[in-house]
């Protein structure tokens, strides 16, 4: 089946197959993180820039490691060391970039649209690492293949996120593929942060944690920002904490053979309790192994993907212009 | 140059009459002085062949921002008249909001000036409600109209202060100046880029609510009906405020309204792909609330088609959505649009008119908008059939910012004239004129 | 059931045979099985090498040989040339490869760069004692100094030519044909 997509810039509208297809090439690539020479050769000399304007540490040591366990060069970007603190534009990076020809581009970025936008910009594949409230695919690509390997299918189950869904970029990423892959998805969080148009998307919305946990298979919990506090989204941390915490008392109301998911950092005590972050259910660690097998996929993907495009386009500028009708015997 | 100008062979459309039909306009030491059968105006004047074209008054936008004083790099009054005759407008009402804002005679005396040595078009200043449209004290309002402004308006930003509100209408009546309102409750846009609904969900961006245009729109409605002060709503957007002001006008409050040509064609689905030039306050929104906008441009509740042209430099929009600067120009496309209405059977030809003559004329107390004996000599010859494509390169503005980029339009004003003089023509010589024997 | 430009070189009998006789050749020339690995290239060596692997049980009898699947996609030179379809399926090496002797098996061997590729996924594994490798068929055209130790047919073949193994595992059918330019 080939891989169609010219940049991952989010997984809504990506069909069904090519999400499988991302995720059983990452299935294959996890083999490489346990020999003990963790490196193939297939991206050798190739460049992978992460550009993070945003600070994250995780996703970008992952990004690094997956770049590199394919021998490929990583070069990274923040926004505190790059120009972007002199005031550059976004568009002038873009074109910075682009004259050093980069063969992929990762973007983390705090404005929705900013992986579009540089897509308009540069010539190579763009990977979306997070931009605004918009989607954070690789996140959601690296919890379906935890809940693919948990679980054994994706078709089916119930899955409830539960969080601040309103500004989540990764509970956007997960309700479009999850749908598309064929799961019942349940949204739960207070309804300051669980805009009804959620609906058209295909989730059922949920206030109360508990009717959103029970009888789950998948319990996805998402990290609440400290700093949305000032948008009079819910009165305080702790009242917050009250009413949708992931208790091991909540936890109980889901399926028994349940898995727990949180794309991290943890809020320990906020958004999950301890006991379940570090309980037998929770496949938190698990995620994070995906991470890298996830992101070597992708990058390999999107990079063969965009050579063999470059490779079509030379032979066709090369070949000498066909005759109609029958050719020679 | 004679002193008498008859514009003959044309379809004449009459917006207060409400008529379409073969007349000739005959204009005299600059004001129209009848209208009337083919060959029945007399002889002794120069001909202006309209043979094919349709001819309306002077179209006139109410709502444009022509940035000068202080923002040049985007469009100067110079340009920005350009662009107006080239969209086939006569006179153009423009906002306050430049820099120094005009908040007082001197600022109102420099853009009339300005306007004066580009020449072609009127430009009708609109002063600001508030000083510095800071929101906290009100401009001199007589002194700026003894300079010349026609309206009061904090347009681009709302006034937040209902009791200043209360007081700039009660004001503004010594004065019988309109005062125009950008509706938008700060805290409820808070920190939005587009309208709040599906697509700003799945695109990941922060909205505006309607409820954030309507709830001052209900506040302004009541202040309004007290103070029996004139309210004009600037770029309504939703159904919720035309019902308000369908409701508001039938308890015999003193409100008229006006909505753009894109908030009248496009949706909210138009930032797909986060599109720049898709980006303006109020914001595009979905097509239940274009379709109410476009039946209440209809039926009257709206009578004034403006632009709110609002140019902005290639920098301030090509950057990501977030951080784009807000507004679309519209001066060129805003005729075509308009016919394109009355093509697909929303409005009539003089109902299309009235609201780029008649309504906004009356709405800001000016003397042209229609063909009556002694009106102003300003006409907008346009060829119903010239069909071109939007090139944003071709733009007589300034700025290239318009989301009607590579659209397919059908007509296109080709002769302008203001106080009887041709002002703008659009590769179409003028017929040989005759004059009299 | 060949088409016009095409012709069978082998039949599912011949194929047999040369299995058998390469299974006794491995045998003779290792003296036995101690020390020894299979090592399948995906996709239709992996079918093979399970069968010469049966071919060994059955005449030597023993334990059977360690077996293992080397997917060659993450270690081809051509990612610049464009892959049709970059589908990476995996390597699975479930022995220790220092010290083994390993035997790669794959069907055609023709450049030689997919060996090569293979013997560069398998020395990321550890240290073999050594490698040596066994096709179905040579069909020369050698761009690397790559030789098999072990070969089911030699077929000289042109350019051009294009040379199709079809197993029952996968295709429904063993034979190999030959298709014309």
């Amino acid at each position: 089946m080939a891989f169609t997509q010219r940049h991952l810039l989010g997984l809504e509208g990506v069909p069904a197959e090519e999400i499988g297809a991302i995720l059983d090439t990452a299935a294959s690539f996890k083999e490489i993180s346990e020999r003990d020479i963790k490196k193939v050769p297939t991206l050798r000399g190739k460049t992978v820039i992460n550009l993070f304007y945003e600070p994250s540490t995780r996703t970008r040591t992952s990004f690094e490691i997956a770049a590199k366990r394919l021998s490929a060069d990583a070069v990274n970007i923040t926004a505190s060391t790059s120009s972007t603190t002199k005031g550059e534009t976004l568009a002038d990076t873009a074109r910075n970039l682009e004259a050093m020809r980069p063969d992929a581009i990762v973007v983390r970025h705090p404005a929705a649209g900013a992986c579009h936008f540089l897509a308009q910009h540069v010539s190579c594949p763009i990977v979306n690492a997070g931009d605004g409230c918009h989607e954070h695919p690789t996140q959601a690509l690296l919890d379906l293949l935890t809940v693919r390997e948990r679980c054994g299918r994706i078709a089916g189950l119930t899955v409830a996120i539960v969080g601040d869904l309103l500004h989540s970029r990764v509970g956007r990423s997960n309700l479009h593929a999850l749908r598309a892959l064929g799961a019942r998805v349940r949204l739960v969080g207070p309804p300051t942060l669980l805009p009804r148009e959620f609906e058209a998307l295909g989730a059922e919305l949920h206030t109360r944690l508990a009717d959103g946990v029970r009888g789950a298979d998948v319990v996805m919990m998402l990290r609440i920002q400290r700093e949305r506090q000032s948008g009079h989204f819910f009165p305080s941390l702790d009242e917050y904490s009250q009413y949708y915490c992931l208790t091991e008392e909540v936890v109980r109301l889901a399926q028994p053979n349940v898995i727990i998911l949180h794309p991290g950092p943890l809020n320990r005590g906020l958004e999950i309790a301890s006991e379940v972050a570090d309980g037998p259910y929770s496949v938190i660690m698990s995620q994070v192994t995906n991470g890298v097998a996830v992101r070597m996929a992708i990058l390999y993907l999107l990079i063969a993907r965009s050579k063999a495009e470059d490779a079509a386009e030379i032979e066709e500028a090369a070949e000498p212009p066909r005759r109609r009708g029958g050719g020679r015997a | 140059m004679s002193a008498r100008l008859l514009v003959a062979g044309g379809t004449v459309v009459d917006p207060v009459a409400g008529t379409v039909g073969p007349a000739d306009v005959r204009i005299d030491d600059g004001r129209i002085a009848a209208v009337g059968p083919s060959g029945a105006l007399g002889e002794d004047a120069r001909v202006l062949d309209a043979r094919g074209l349709l001819v309306l008054p002077g179209l006139i936008d109410a709502h444009v921002h022509l940035r000068e004083p202080g923002y040049e790099y985007k469009e100067t009054i110079a340009t920005g008249v350009r662009a107006a005759l080239a969209g086939g407008f006569t006179a153009v009402a423009c906002m306050a909001n430049t820099n120094p804002v005009n908040d007082s005679g001197a600022v109102t005396q420099f853009i009339l000036d300005r306007a004066a040595a580009a020449g072609g078009a009127r430009v009708h200043p609109i002063g600001a409600v508030s000083v510095g449209l800071a929101g906290e004290q009100l401009a001199e309002f007589g002194e700026m109209q003894r300079a010349g402004i026609v309206a009061v308006s904090d347009d681009g930003v709302p006034v937040m202060d209902a009791g200043l509100m209360r007081r700039a209408l009660e004001y503004a009546r010594l004065f019988d100046l309109p005062v125009v309102v950008h509706e938008e409750d700060r805290h409820l846009a808070a920190g939005g880029v587009m309208h709040e609904g599906l697509v700003s969900l799945r695109l990941g961006l922060r909205g505006v609510p309607a409820a954030a245009e309507e709830v001052m729109v209900a506040r302004d409605l009541a202040l309004a009906e007290l103070t029996g002060g004139r309210l004009h709503v600037a770029h309504v957007s939703t159904a919720g405020s035309v019902a308000l002001i369908r409701a508001a006008r039938a308890r015999g409050v003193r409100v008229t309204a006006e909505a753009t040509p894109h908030h009248l064609f496009l949706t909210d689905e138009a930032v797909a792909g986060y599109d720049t030039n898709a980006k303006m306050a109020p914001p595009l929104r979905p097509r239940s609330d274009v379709d109410a906008l476009r039946a209440a441009v209809a039926d009257g509740t709206i009578e004034v088609i403006a632009t709110d042209h609002a140019p902005h430099h290639r920098d301030e929009k090509d950057v990501e959505f977030e951080a784009a600067a807000n507004g679309v120009i519209g001066l060129e496309t805003a005729l075509p649009l308009g016919l394109r209405l009355v093509a697909e059977g929303v409005l009539d030809l003089p109902t299309l008119a009235a609201r780029l003559t008649v309504g906004p004329a009356r709405v800001l107390g000016l003397p042209g908008g229609t063909l009556a004996p002694g009106a102003p000599g300003d006409l907008t010859l346009v060829d119903p059939e010239r069909r071109w494509r939007v090139d944003p390169r071709e733009l007589r503005s300034r700025s290239r910012n318009t989301p009607f980029a590579g659209w397919e339009m059908t007509g296109r004003a080709v002769v302008v004239l203001v106080g009887g003089r041709v002002v703008h023509e659009e590769e179409r010589p003028l017929a040989a004129l005759r004059s009299a024997s | 059931m060949s088409t016009a430009g095409t012709r069978q070189v082998m039949d599912a009998q011949a194929i047999h045979r040369a299995l058998v006789r390469i299974a006794h050749e491995i045998l003779e020339r290792n003296k036995g099985t101690q020390g020894l690995a299979l090592v399948g290239v995906r996709s239709r060596g992996v079918h093979l090498a399970q069968r010469i692997r049966q071919a060994l049980h059955e005449i030597e009898g023993g334990a059977p040989v360690p077996f293992g699947v080397v997917d060659i996609t993450l270690y081809r030179d051509d990612l610049d040339r464009g892959l049709q379809n970059p589908e990476v399926k995996g390597t699975d090496i479930p022995f220790a490869v220092d010290g083994a002797r390993i035997l790669l098996v794959d069907d055609v061997l023709f450049t030689g760069r997919t060996v090569r590729a293979a013997m560069d996924a398998l020395v990321d594994f550890g240290r073999p004692q050594s490698i040596q490798l066994a096709v179905l068929i040579d069909r020369g055209h050698r761009e690397l100094p790559v030789r098999a130790d072990y070969v089911g047919k030699n077929l000289p073949t042109a350019r051009g030519e294009q040379v199709h193994v079809r197993l029952d595992e996968v295709d429904g059918v063993d034979e190999v044909v030959i298709e014309g330019a």
